[in-house]
């Protein structure tokens, strides 16, 4: 149970069936930064004062009322995952690579169902993180925000009237909240216009990342868009923006979808299924290939070019062909070749199933 | 010496660049070095937030740019970070640092996010009587973007809570 379950298979809460706009938006994140009074934030922490912060919140977290509401959240160290594990929690998007380093001072607090995860002493003391399928903003705000007020019954937090909720970072303070998306643009790619979108996305107070965070290229046509501003907005204001200008982009993906099927209805049908085909047959398959006709098969499904095969079951095969979860199915080290041997077995025998 | 791109290997590669009279040096490791003449682009450290919020408080009227050398670099009594952390790192120390850093703070908060004051949740603790006025402030906000609607009934609804919440003052 816990967290070597969910090591061990690559499926995850946030890839449900049927979420609102789930045919674009992968998923909807809402992730919370607060920090402990009367400790120095984690960068200075020594081990000591770190795992005094983890018990505290671990605490926290067995308060009955929290419980009631949020359910069980199973405090983890780091260091009692294997590297091959901790990597795995990052494909899942459980964890950020922040929580990579230094893990000896490190942990997350996880529920059952992997829609809540609670970094300790990632760049704050506690990152609360709500992640659900589809777009989903609000109440994934409403999750964390119960699980923020459960937690203050306990802890004491930094926080100033005037600049919020104090965070290690002068960007994250206020709110303290960074809401984003996950969303899956191939016709805007397609129709050569996800460049101008996304400059006047920018201009917006929002960021777009690829998919592993920060400094990550966009692998997959997959985007993360995600508010820039935490101070000065309340979070009501921050998620209904987020909301509308995703909105605006769902419009505009659906033309683009739309457009391509009048006017390239051959060319995109031989592109969705020439990558079908390979996905189906293929014995050697790199990871940035695989993202590739993954997220063309997705275009597929959506425009029911391909029928039987589920999106979310995509999504699974995306993190099921990550390195780190080739590597614990293995069990043991791989060549690149036998990587991308395994990657295209994995593959092959998952849309073969159906 | 460290080669100052990766800062693991030993520095083997000593490189001068001139370019419209400006004389730039370089000293790499044999792997970064050849990095740099595959990639063909000028070497440069790299750009993260952190570097450019380092780069906002430098600017700011009154902090260690001002006066480099003059002033002696008071740490935060909390704990006893210094400014050149915040200047380097692009992280505070505690929460206290932002009491202690104080008016210096306002500029490059109101350039980050375009202002310094926060409006959203407010944690029990800090204080039932500011949640309650926040609450309003909210509400009374809602009640003039009904006015202006001519949405009366939501109007009234409004008032009839600002009332409540107002008693609980």
């Amino acid at each position: 149970m816990g967290i070597k379950k969910t090591v061990n298979s690559a499926r995850s809460g946030w890839m449900g069936a049927g979420a609102p706009e789930g045919d674009i938006v992968v998923s909807s994140r809402i992730r919370i930064a607060r920090n402990l009074h009367g400790y120095s934030f984690p960068h200075l922490l020594d081990r000591e004062k770190a795992e005094q912060v983890i018990h505290a919140v671990q605490l926290a977290l067995e308060n009955g009322e929290l419980v009631k509401q949020a359910g069980i959240l199973e405090m983890n160290r780091m260091a009692e995952l294997s590297p091959v594990e901790r990597q795995i929690l990052v494909e899942k998007h459980l964890i950020s690579p922040n929580l990579l380093e230094e893990h000896e001072k490190k942990a997350v607090a996880l529920r059952d169902d992997e829609l809540v995860s609670i970094m300790v002493n990632e760049e704050d003391h506690l990152r609360i993180q709500c992640l659900l399928p589809g777009l989903q903003l609000e109440k994934a705000w409403e999750m964390a925000d119960k699980i923020d007020d459960g937690l203050e019954k306990t802890l004491d937090y930094a926080f100033s009237s005037k600049y919020g909720y104090l965070t290690a970072c002068p960007t994250n303070a206020g709110t303290g909240l960074r809401a984003s998306v996950m969303l899956h643009l191939p016709g805007l790619v397609l129709v050569d216009q996800i460049r101008g979108v996304l400059a006047s996305i920018s201009k917006l107070g929002f960021t777009v990342r690829g998919l592993y965070g920060e400094g990550t290229e966009a692998l997959g046509n997959l985007f993360q868009l995600s508010n820039q501003v935490t101070l000065g907005h309340s979070e009501e204001e921050i998620i209904s923006s987020l909301n509308s200008i995703t909105g605006q982009l769902l419009a505009r993906e659906r033309e683009a979808r739309k457009a391509l099927l009048q006017q390239r209805r051959e060319q995109l049908a031989d592109r969705v299924g020439r990558s079908y085909g390979t996905l189906m047959h293929a014995h050697m398959m790199s990871s940035e290939e695989a993202m590739r006709r993954i997220s063309d098969v997705r275009l597929g499904v959506d425009l029911q070019m391909i029928t039987g095969i589920a999106p979310e079951q995509l999504t699974e095969l995306m993190v099921m062909t990550r390195p780190a979860y080739l590597l614990k199915q293995a069990q043991g080290d791989l060549s690149p070749a036998q990587r991308d041997n395994m990657r295209a077995n994995i593959i092959r025998s998952k849309l073969n199933q159906r | 010496m460290l080669c100052e791109k990766c800062q693991e290997r030993p520095a083997t590669v000593h490189y001068t660049e001139i370019i419209n009279n400006k004389q730039k040096k370089m000293h790499l490791c044999e792997v970064c070095a050849g990095q740099l003449q595959a990639e063909g682009f000028n070497f440069m450290p790299q750009m993260n937030l952190h570097n450019f919020l380092a780069g906002f408080w430098n600017q700011v009227p009154g902090t260690q740019n001002f006066a480099p050398h003059t002033r002696k670099e008071a740490g935060c009594p909390a704990c006893g970070a210094p400014e050149s952390l915040l200047a380097k790192k692009g992280l505070f120390g505690c929460g206290d640092c932002y009491k202690h850093f104080g008016d210096r703070l306002e500029p490059l908060m109101r350039r980050i996010h375009g202002s310094s004051t926060h409006t959203g949740k407010v944690p029990e603790r800090a204080g039932g009587r500011a949640r309650l006025l926040r609450k309003i402030e909210t509400l009374r906000a809602r009640l003039q973007d009904a006015v202006n609607r001519e949405a009366f009934e939501e109007a009234a609804q409004l008032r009839d809570q600002i009332k409540e919440l107002e008693k609980q003052l």
